[in-house]
């Protein structure tokens, strides 16, 4: 049981503030690839199977008044962010505020996540995907092309991981605006973020 | 900051003794002086290795009551709370009892010293000794401190005789 608990923020402020950041950019320019640096973090582990970005969002916006559901691959480390966050766990991904993916294949679909209302957009959920690669790394995977707000023109982003199906799904979420999900990719210290604004196409 | 005082369901806070005798210890650490948790790491035979699971931490937590013990519950007032949580090395793998510190107050080092003798006390090797040269000498001086402090308190008593009350 104790080594399901790994250590959080060295420095809980200086950190949580880099990653907030860090997600605040990823979100207001969407498909732009950010590399988390906490190298001054160094007591800092992810719990597993997460990687550091992953680990470094769900502590930076989680707290008790944000459910949490997790997919059964990143269940291991619930414990650690339960400990570190006191985020509430819930079994169905509609009553979650905050979603953990580390095994995309078995992604659900989009849909199945609170969008909001029309009222209240802003009361969505946030998925945080764990994939397997990036950009130049990301060799045999989907080359997106991404438009929308935050966005000159169009950015291409390559990324290796996706569920089959999530660019018609994301067609959907895209449709229902505004409501809708926003999506943080993930893959060990980068991010990239996903919008619900954002027009995504397959080059 | 407001804690949260870890619920039953979260694995961490499932005990790893008897929850009366950790919640003595705890107790007894959480009220012990800085001073003499102090004296008692710095005289330890071998002093283990740790990590911050959680850096200490200044906090507010709530304080309820109920009137009378069985009323309704409210709440009195928040009180500054430090807090930490440490993991004891052990061994090449490293993966000893994890210890829990909550103490009154806004001393940092305090809370990493019970948190430190929390996670020492989980241990079946560690226990007789600190319980005997530590837990109980620190219950001890509680005891006479509050002795000591309601003897004090008893010489100044007033006795109030009121008159009955006039709705009664």
């Amino acid at each position: 049981m104790n080594e399901t608990l790994s250590p959080g923020f060295a420095d809980p402020v200086g950190a949580a503030q880099a990653t907030f950041r860090a997600v605040l950019t990823a979100l207001s320019e969407p498909g732009k690839l950010l590399e988390l640096e906490l190298a001054p973090d160094l007591g800092f582990r992810p719990p597993a199977p997460l990687g550091l970005a992953a680990a470094a969002i769900a502590l930076s916006l989680l707290d008790g008044d944000t459910p949490l559901w997790c997919d059964p691959a990143s269940r291991p480390a619930t414990p650690s962010l339960r400990f570190h966050t006191g985020a509430p766990l819930v079994e169905t991904p509609e009553s979650a505020r905050f979603a953990l993916i580390a095994d995309p294949a078995l992604l659900p679909s989009l849909a199945a996540f609170d969008a909001g209302s029309d009222e209240y957009p802003d009361r969505s959920a946030t998925l945080i995907i764990e994939v397997a690669a990036f950009g130049p790394r990301a060799t045999g995977g989907t080359a997106l092309v991404l438009r929308g707000p935050g966005i000159p023109e169009r950015r291409s982003l390559a990324v290796r991981g996706l569920p089959a199906g999530f660019l018609a799904e994301w067609r959907a979420n895209h449709a229902r605006f505004p409501r809708g999900v926003d999506v943080i990719l993930t893959a060990g210290a980068q991010l990239a973020g996903l919008p619900r604004s954002t027009l995504i196409e397959e080059l | 900051m407001n804690f949260t005082v870890p619920d039953s369901q979260s694995p961490a806070a499932l005990p790893a003794q008897p929850p009366d005798a950790r919640r003595r210890w705890m107790a007894a650490l959480a009220r012990a002086d800085r001073a003499s948790l102090e004296a008692a790491w710095r005289d330890l035979p071998e002093r283990p290795g740790y990590r911050h699971l959680r850096q200490p931490e200044i906090g507010l937590a709530m304080v309820r009551g109920r009137m009378g013990g069985t009323g309704q519950r409210f709440n009195l007032g928040e009180m500054t709370v430090a807090r930490a949580t440490v993991r004891i090395d052990q061994g090449p793998e490293g993966a000893g009892a994890v210890g829990f510190g909550y103490v009154a107050g806004r001393d940092l080092r305090h809370a990493e010293l019970a948190a430190l003798f929390d996670a020492l006390l989980q241990d079946d090797a560690h226990r007789p000794m600190l319980m005997a040269a530590l837990i109980v000498p620190l219950e001890r001086a509680a005891a006479e401190a509050r002795t000591a402090r309601e003897r004090a308190i008893q010489a100044s008593k007033v006795e109030f005789f009121t008159m009955v009350r006039s709705r009664e």
